[in-house]
């Protein structure tokens, strides 16, 4: 019977045997980046808590003080600090938190949510595995995901701060501005190799220099 | 294409929703007392109307929410777009926060009213509309 309970020392070893969903793109990653013009890097292992709730509940409001908001419509992101909440629907958020938040590595962000929950009604699940995230920079990141988006991704419409839940390369994902030519994509894991290698292949125009 | 617009999420592609079929069929009252023909009927039986049909739509990639819509099944004019659980609103010209496909007359060969040029392609020209688009959603 195998031990489930892996002994704090052994912490360390745990985690470096971690996979992370576009592990075996992360050299590709590199050769396909440009720099200065577009580059593609994966962010893995973020912690992701999915929350169920009605914000103008009792609930919502706990929940909204241990996250620093909740948002409120399409589009929406809030958060304070590192911990970030996406709108998914009117009753559904992504929180978008740095690995070290996750309870594996002694956070305490998903217990807090929790308690914060309570009794009420709603739902808090750990969703860390469920979406792997690319970053996608670079001034050229927006003609990237045109190709596959059928969002107007114009500056004038979508503006740094926001976050939508679309299709990209008719994966669905979430797209995420978080600033000015800078892209966080989330992409469910089983979708990461192949959102990862069509954005390369989206990437790849852009290291031949253009043709007038 | 259709461009349709979510309660939720402003216009978004055809794409990003699912069909859910003809709206308000009502779960039987009491199914034990049906026979099997009444039963069919309830799981299987739809209607196939020509011109305002109400449907159910999901924004499945989106927000992830049902709604309503009644579209003509003629011209893809999206007439009416209204929560679950209201009624069917009169099949009135078409609403000011909805109708972001097409508003052309002759994008129909079979148009019951006025059957003019055999153009075979659905427009789906949006008209700008879409009042109720947050704010960082797509027209």
């Amino acid at each position: 019977m195998a031990e489930t309970a892996a002994p704090a020392t052994t912490r360390q070893k745990d985690l470096s045997a971690r996979v992370s969903p576009a592990a075996q793109l992360r050299s590709a990653f590199e050769t396909g980046s440009l720099r200065g013009v577009v580059e593609l890097a994966e962010v893995s292992f973020l912690t992701m808590v999915g929350l169920r709730v009605d914000r103008n509940s009792d609930a919502g409001q706990r929940i909204a003080s241990v996250t620093g908001g909740l948002p409120a419509a399409c589009g929406g992101v809030s958060g304070s600090g590192d911990t970030t909440v996406l709108w998914l629907g009117p009753a559904e958020f992504l929180v978008v938190a740095p690995m070290e938040a996750h309870e594996s590595l002694g956070g305490d962000l998903i217990q807090a949510l929790k308690e914060a929950l309570a009794g009420g009604e709603g739902q808090v699940v750990d969703l860390s595995a469920n979406r792997t995230t690319f970053e996608l920079t670079g001034p050229r990141a927006r003609a990237v995901l045109e190709k596959g988006c059928s969002l107007d991704l114009h500056p004038r419409v979508f503006k740094a701060g926001t976050a939508l839940s679309t299709e990209i390369g008719n994966i669905p994902a979430i797209l995420w501005k978080t600033r000015d030519d800078s892209y966080r994509i989330f992409p469910r894991a089983s979708f990461a190799d192949f959102l990862g290698r069509w954005l390369l292949d989206a990437m790849r125009e852009y290291a031949s220099p253009e043709v007038p | 294409m259709l461009l349709i617009s979510c309660p939720n999420c402003g216009s978004r592609d055809e794409t990003e929703f699912h069909y859910g079929g003809q709206a308000h069929v009502a779960y039987p009252e009491n199914p034990n007392a049906l026979n099997d023909r009444e039963w069919a009927e309830f799981l299987f039986y739809r209607d196939n109307t020509k011109g305002a049909f109400a449907e159910r739509w999901l924004h499945s990639t989106g927000c992830r929410q049902w709604f309503n819509m009644l579209r003509d099944t003629v011209t893809y004019e999206i007439q009416a777009i209204y929560p679950m659980g209201t009624a069917r609103p009169d099949a009135a010209p078409p609403a000011p926060e909805s109708g972001t496909a097409s508003t052309a007359p002759d994008s129909t060969t079979t148009g019951t009213a006025a059957p003019s040029i055999a153009a075979t392609s659905i427009a789906t020209s949006s008209a700008p509309a879409s009042t109720t688009a947050p704010e960082g959603a797509t027209k």
